[in-house]
């Protein structure tokens, strides 16, 4: 079901293309409308907006077109801590989700083939946080991790936390509120592919006297690239951008501060649209890069 | 040996952790969706059912969902409409740029969704469109629209052609052929890309918080209560829908896994 859309698991079947282009453009026409309207003109007004000076005398949010460039320098001046915060936090949540992601999406995807009922309710179990409200599961984990809670005191027991140590507002909160997040995210992609990976390939390397582990970061690991590519980029994007988990009613505080959160503080609060507008298209362009690199690097082009 | 059965049940006892893991807020909000709290639904009063037979003592609370509702019925409605329009052209059609219509569809997905919702929210203003309702349906079907395409394509790609050549065979019309035999073996895939957009749409927040103006949907009235405390009729919402979501899934795989064992003692 919703599952589907990491990829079917059905094989393809060749299809012959048909001919008359003209109907596939007719087909198009309205989404592409709809992508051209509202999705490449807003990326014009962004950085249109990026680019606008205030009006001499005006009121607080009135701003005027101009060629402001140094919009860019001082946005990055000032929010540069945000900036590495986002993509460091990112990363680290990636990392730890895909950790975590990979063993399970292996469990359900390989060694439970033989029970298909198993398959569908683990299945199930890892879709179902998608199904209740992404905020109140965020507010669930700061209230689990607040200070009067058994969690904190036993860990200030154990003394893994000072005595006057709080787990809510820290860089751990954030990152752990990240990595709960996207695991779903992480896993499904994972899944789907090792679901088709061939189990013969495995014992293709212990026949030839391979380590188990041998043929798992030789055998298993390759052949599951793609899946572990789309699932970190679904992780790594969204979290980059998120300002929920860092933001300080959720699991944040002042100090844990990610672009997201700039930009949203600029934009519907400060009301300072062309500072807004430039770490969005900032985020942005930085985000292609790292993904281009990164799919050039992983040799998975054709996921595109 | 003890240690090749100990490797044996790590695996499994990993994947059980985890999933006990993701579940563990779950079934927190869940639990305090019957707390007999007054204001703040932060510490444990007491057990009450009060929260789930009077959900809409808060009003704003149910106001919220219904918004939110409807929100993603318009969304979903237009989004797969548009989206399997597409993935039809897609893989049935070969045409020129092909390939820069599906980057075109692959972007958004890969846009956070950050830089989708400040790019609308900057294109609204600039043009002088209010916020509100109207906003807020035109960015969920943004972001539900490829996801649509995506998941259209893969039902597309996994149609067996020899059916529709043998309704053309019969001398079916195109339309015959499309709406007898294509049409209804999509409709799975259209229901679950249907499906999908509003379980999208209605858990959004980011988008949503940029584009929303003065109206409220569900996440929104969870964010903005949060920094006084969400009042339990909220839990319950989230753990109702919760549950019928749970329920659906189960129906919809236990009635397929029927139909495959129909189909595989018929052949």
């Amino acid at each position: 079901m919703a599952f589907a859309a990491f990829g079917s698991s059905a094989a393809p079947v060749e299809q012959a293309p048909r001919k008359k282009s003209w109907i596939a453009w007719v087909l198009l026409a309205p989404g592409l409308a709809y992508l051209a309207l509202f999705f490449l003109t807003p990326f014009v007004s962004l950085i249109l907006t990026s680019l606008q000076a205030p009006v001499e005398f005006g009121d607080v949010g009135q701003y005027q077109t101009a060629f402001k460039i140094e919009n860019y320098a001082t946005v990055i001046e000032q929010y540069w801590p945000h900036f590495l915060r986002a993509f460091g936090y990112a990363l680290v949540a990636t990392f730890f989700a895909l950790v975590i992601s990979y063993p399970l999406a292996y469990f359900i995807g390989v060694t439970a083939r033989k029970w298909p009922l198993l398959q569908a309710l683990m299945l199930t179990l890892v879709i179902a946080p998608f199904f209740i409200s992404f905020l109140l599961r965020t507010l669930a984990w700061k209230q689990l991790m607040s200070d009067d809670t058994p969690l904190v005191h036993a860990l200030k027991a154990l003394s893994i936390l000072p005595p006057d140590g709080h787990l809510t507002g820290t860089a751990f909160s954030v990152i752990f509120g990240l990595t709960y997040n996207f695991i779903p995210f992480m896993t499904l992609p994972i899944y789907t592919n090792l679901e088709r990976l061939d189990t013969r390939y495995l014992e293709a390397g212990a026949d030839l006297y391979a380590k188990p582990s041998t043929t798992f970061w030789k055998v298993t690991v390759p052949l599951s690239m793609p899946g572990i590519v789309s699932g970190t980029l679904l992780t790594f994007i969204p979290a980059s951008g998120d300002f929920i988990n860092a933001s300080s009613t959720f699991l944040g505080s002042a100090q844990t501060q990610m672009v997201g959160n700039a930009i949203e503080a600029n934009f519907l609060n400060l009301l300072n649209y062309p500072a807004a507008s430039a770490m969005s298209v900032i985020l942005m362009a930085l985000i292609l890069v790292i993904v281009g690199i990164y799919v050039k690097r992983s040799g998975t082009e054709d996921l595109l | 040996m003890t240690r090749f059965s100990l490797g044996k049940w790590l695996l499994p006892l990993y994947s059980a952790l985890a999933l006990i893991f993701l579940l563990v807020p779950i079934v927190y909000t869940f639990v305090f969706s019957f707390n007999a709290s007054v204001k703040s639904n932060i510490v444990w009063v007491g057990f009450t059912w009060d929260n789930w037979l009077n959900v809409c003592a808060d009003a704003s609370v149910c106001g919220a969902f219904g918004t939110s509702i409807l929100v993603g019925v318009t969304a979903t409605v237009a989004a797969t409409a548009l989206g399997t329009l597409m993935a039809l052209a897609l893989s049935r059609y070969k045409f020129r740029a092909r390939s820069a219509v599906s980057l075109l569809l692959f972007l958004p997905m890969a846009t956070p969704e950050i830089v989708l919702g400040a790019g609308l929210a900057a294109q609204f203003l600039s043009a002088g469109v209010p916020k509100g309702f109207v906003t807020i349906v035109i960015a969920h079907t943004l972001f539900c629209l490829s996801f649509v395409v995506v998941t259209v394509k893969a039902r597309v790609a996994s149609l067996d052609p020899a059916l529709e050549e043998a309704g053309r065979d019969l001398y079916g019309s195109s339309a015959q052929v499309f709406w007898r035999i294509t049409f209804p073996l999509l409709l799975p895939g259209i229901t679950a890309a249907a499906l999908l957009s509003f379980a999208l749409s209605f858990d959004d927040f980011i988008i949503t918080r940029f584009n929303n103006g003065a109206v409220t949907t569900f996440p929104v009235y969870v964010y903005t209560a949060a920094a006084r405390g969400v009042p339990a009729e909220a839990n319950v919402i989230a753990s109702a829908v919760f549950l019928l979501a749970i329920i659906l899934v189960v129906v919809s795989q236990t009635t397929q896994a029927a139909r495959r064992k129909r189909l595989a003692k018929l052949s």
